[in-house]
């Protein structure tokens, strides 16, 4: 099981704050903290979309988004196990890593894992070098995904994705209606009201559900640290064998990556941000290999930022000036 | 499997306890279209350094191509994210944006201004503890300002912030500002708004947005981040009475019967006794289970498994309860509703309500008026159309627990849901049972005793039952003296059953006859509002 450090409640005790713990202490005792109300908002999510759904599926990523989905999951609906089964969809290019962290995660905590890879795509010998990205992702991914929706039934499938990770995600629906062709109708959204989720569908209709819509990308790493999920160790930093393609770092995981003439993989110490297909998916270079120490580097990140602006409004001078001096 | 080794130099546990004490502040901008609403918001996150460097860099090419400002930066367009919403230039949906500072975290729905996608805006402020309402310095305000007061007021939001935008377009001027403020004061002096903040902004340059102003030396008051940092919402939930919805009954295997739900108010201890609604059977807490461990208590916030110390019968969507504060439960509700489909909404429509986690079958007995939203008077009707608010009365096909919408927002709110579309098409505050038998209103217009009228009243069931009731007794009684008089048990079963079918089906007809009759009524049960208001305070 997950277990290592137990989260906390509220009215239990939590670790002695370092500075002015007795006033820390009170405030905690008086209420949830942030992540305890984006956990228990997510799991209510879950429960709702279970009961209002016939054939739900958690759709598998085997990324930190899905680490944390997955363990909401076993919270939501703890001491009983999941009553869904998660779907990989397989585009056979993930990291090796990836795969055998997914067969071990399944393993060991007993669930029904569904792998689907399209065939027509295998059969064409589809891939991200042979046909570009677009097209891979294309046959190998949606028209998979739908294909795997479709063969099982699923009336409702759970998502890892994020309102802060994109535009137009923000303005997705927690409860996301699609046709029977599986299209998003940004006009025919329904109000979600005191998270009041309406699960009702015509024939042929399904649900995307997102539990993870109100947390950052901080929040998810903060979680992670907390409640010590087991996240895919290329999250980490390492010396890895890269190669260099059009400005990004690309791990070469397996011999499918074909190296130019004299190319030569060299070793570096990278981590990765988000995980794809390797082929697709750049690393960062990093020495980060602790999740404090990802923390940090999330939170330097933004404080690099906030140095350069905080010198710009030592003057008074507001957007006007900056812009004038041709500031972007 | 991975093990994270424990944080060492990086003082991230200093850092975790700091974010762990930000309070979460959950605020809604609304104004009308062009107000500057998506300006202030690209602004804010701007300045309280929610970009990447990549968001900007797509922003300024967004600006070049899209954008408003000749070139420069807008702000604008770092909101509008569908691609109809950057064609025509107006905000459609909802849109939920996270920032914070050192003292709080943040979620807006950045909410549209367009009428037609007022629902949109009723979503955002749902969930909601703050609402900034922007105005356009040059218009003061409008039409639409006061629908959003109205709804924002209507959806339980206690402080406003009146944000009068495009100040540099009015040069600053004092007197403009302080006749809209003092415009929209005497407007909301019924709306029940705890605190109005005018701030005045120019959210294009960023003047009394994060920083300052230099422009308005006359005014004194926070800029509109500083205002939202310390503005103190009620975190009032906990100190109200307990309530669960159940959600799911969960059954690993025949020795555990938990009951799983979101705690929307209040606090349980476990070994403390609950009521069930709408059964009303009474037990108490047994345990109460997390994955991490079981708790001594839950508070409004947590997802929880409860299990109880008697076999009871649970099912989705009931309450659990705490035994001294009841939650109501009624199968006739009054309700404000919120009506967002283009179809009007009838007397006589079917629905769907979900309130809580129940979902049940839905009538509209009767449409009482329109909320006139500029002039905030009641419009007798007896349809709503788009965008409408008015006040209806509801009969369930079961009873349902729920406590009024002014007391709490996640027990009293429900939304409809069409029968044929499914879609979501009314948002609706409940304001209390219908207690007492109501006669329709329209008969107190007419005043012709022998009307014959919409039958409302009594149902059928009830009269069924008086009949028998009525009938029953006196035909046991024909029947045993039938069997004495006669000594022939079938002579006198047939009297008694001749008797028992002709009475019931008379006595039936006449009182569904005389439910239609007015002759007689006293008009003050006419009156609604007077009983459910009194009756349910506690
Ligand atoms: N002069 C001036 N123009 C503003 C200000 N705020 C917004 N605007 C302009 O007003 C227009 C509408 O702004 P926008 O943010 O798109 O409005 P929305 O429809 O409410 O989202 C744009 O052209 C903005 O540049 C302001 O403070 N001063």
């Amino acid at each position: 099981m997950i277990g290592g450090r137990e989260a906390e409640s509220v009215r239990d005790e939590r670790r002695p704050a370092p500075h002015n713990s007795l006033s820390l202490d009170k405030e905690l005792r008086s209420g949830l903290t942030h992540l305890d109300r984006l956990e228990a908002e997510s799991i209510y999510i879950m429960r709702e979309a279970v009961a209002e759904s016939d054939n739900p599926v958690m759709l598998y990523s085997i990324g930190k988004d899905s680490s944390v989905l997955l363990h909401l999951a076993l919270k939501a609906f703890y001491p009983a196990k999941p009553p869904f089964p998660l779907l990989h969809v397989d585009t056979t290019w993930k990291f090796r890593e990836m795969i055998a962290f997914r067969d071990r995660r399944a393993r060991e905590l007993g669930l029904d894992l569904l792998v689907h890879t399209n065939p027509d795509g295998l059969a064409r010998n589809i891939g991200p070098i042979s046909h570009g990205s677009e097209v891979h992702t294309d046959v190998m991914k949606t028209q998979a995904l739908k294909q795997a929706l479709e063969r099982y039934g699923f009336d409702a499938a759970f998502g890892g994705a994020r309102r802060d990770e994109e535009k137009s995600r923000a303005k997705e629906r927690v409860f996301s209606l699609r046709n029977a062709h599986h299209r998003w109708d940004p006009k025919r959204q329904r109000p979600e009201p005191w998270q009041l989720y309406n699960g009702r569908k015509r024939r042929g209709e399904s649900l995307r559900v997102f539990p993870l819509s109100n947390w950052t990308e901080l929040d998810i790493w903060l979680y992670i640290h907390r409640e010590n999920i087991p996240i895919v160790p290329l999250y980490f930093a390492a010396e890895r064998p890269v190669v260099e393609r059009d400005g990004m770092l690309i791990l070469v995981d397996d011999e499918r990556l074909p190296l130019h003439p004299g190319e030569q993989p060299q070793r570096r110490a990278i981590r990765f941000r988000t995980l794809g297909c390797y082929p697709l998916t750049g690393a960062v270079e990093s020495t980060a290999a602790t999740l404090p120490d990802i923390i940090r580097e999330t939170l330097e990140a933004r404080t690099s930022e906030r140095h350069g602006r905080a010198i710009d409004k030592d003057t008074a001078a507001s957007m006007e000036r900056k812009k004038q001096e041709g500031y972007f | 499997m991975l093990v994270h080794s424990e944080p060492e130099s990086f003082d991230l546990e200093d850092y975790l306890a700091a974010h762990e004490r930000k309070s979460l502040l959950r605020f809604i901008t609304c104004g009308s279209v062009d107000d500057g609403k998506s300006t202030l918001i690209g602004r804010l996150l701007f300045e309280s350094k929610r970009l990447f460097d990549d968001q900007l860099a797509a922003l300024e090419r967004d600006s070049r191509k899209h954008g408003t400002q000749g070139g420069s930066i807008d702000f604008a367009l770092l909101v509008d994210g569908l691609a109809s919403e950057r064609e025509q230039g107006i905000t459609i949906d909802v849109a939920y944006r996270f920032f914070s500072t050192d003292r709080r975290t943040f979620i807006v729905a950045d909410t549209p201004g367009h009428e037609q996608y007022t629902r949109n805006m009723a979503t955002g402020a749902s969930t909601a503890d703050v609402a900034i309402l922007l105005i356009d310095a040059r218009k003061g305000l409008t039409r639409q300002t006061r629908r959003h007061a109205l709804l924002v007021s209507m959806l339980g939001i206690r402080h406003v912030a009146l944000a009068i935008n495009k100040m540099d377009l009015v040069e600053w001027s004092e007197e403009q500002f302080d006749q809209i403020a003092a415009e929209f004061r005497a407007f909301a002096t019924n709306l029940g708004f705890d605190q109005i903040t005018a701030i005045p902004l120019a959210a294009l340059h960023g003047d009394n947005v994060v920083e300052p102003s230099s422009q308005a030396a006359w005014y004194d008051g926070p800029t509109l981040l500083s205002y939202l940092e310390i503005v103190e919402v009620e975190q009032k939930a906990d100190t109200e009475p307990f309530r669960m919805p159940v959600q799911w009954v969960n059954r690993p295997n025949a020795d555990f019967r938990g009951f799983a739900g979101f705690v929307t108010s209040g606090r349980v201890r476990s070994g403390e006794r609950v009521r069930i609604l709408p059964s009303g059977l009474e037990t108490s807490v047994a345990q109460i289970v997390t994955m991490d461990r079981e708790l001594n208590e839950a508070v409004a916030g947590q997802s929880v498994t409860l299990t109880l110390s008697d076999e009871v019968d649970i099912s989705r969507g009931d309450v659990i309860a705490s035994v001294e504060r009841q939650v109501q439960v009624s199968d006739r509700i009054e309700a404000r509703l919120f009506w967002m489909a283009t179809e009007h909404l009838k007397e006589g429509d079917q629905f769907l309500l979900k309130l809580g986690a129940a979902a049940v079958p839905a009538r509209v007995v009767r449409v009482h008026h329109r909320i006139d939203l500029g002039l905030l008077e009641s419009v007798p009707v007896s349809s709503l159309g788009a965008n409408d608010v008015g006040h209806v009365v509801l009969a369930l096909d079961q009873p349902v627990a729920f406590d009024r919408y002014t007391e709490s927002r996640r027990t009293g709110g429900f939304i409809l849901i069409d029968r044929e579309s499914f879609d979501t098409v009314a948002i609706g505050l409940v304001d209390g049972a219908v207690v007492e038998q109501t006669v329709s209103p329209r008969v107190i217009r007419n005043n012709a005793p022998w009307a014959w009228i919409k039958w409302t009243g009594e149902q059928k069931r009830r009269s069924a039952v008086k009949a028998m009731s009525w009938r029953v007794i006196g035909s046991v009684a024909t029947v045993g003296v039938a069997v004495v008089l006669t000594q022939d048990i079938r002579l006198a079963a047939a009297i008694g059953a001749t008797e028992v079918v002709t009475k019931l089906v008379l006595y039936y007809g006449h009182e569904r006859l005389w439910a239609r009759i007015r002759y007689g009524l006293s008009v003050a049960t006419g009156q609604h509002g007077g009983g459910p208001q009194s009756s349910s305070a506690n």
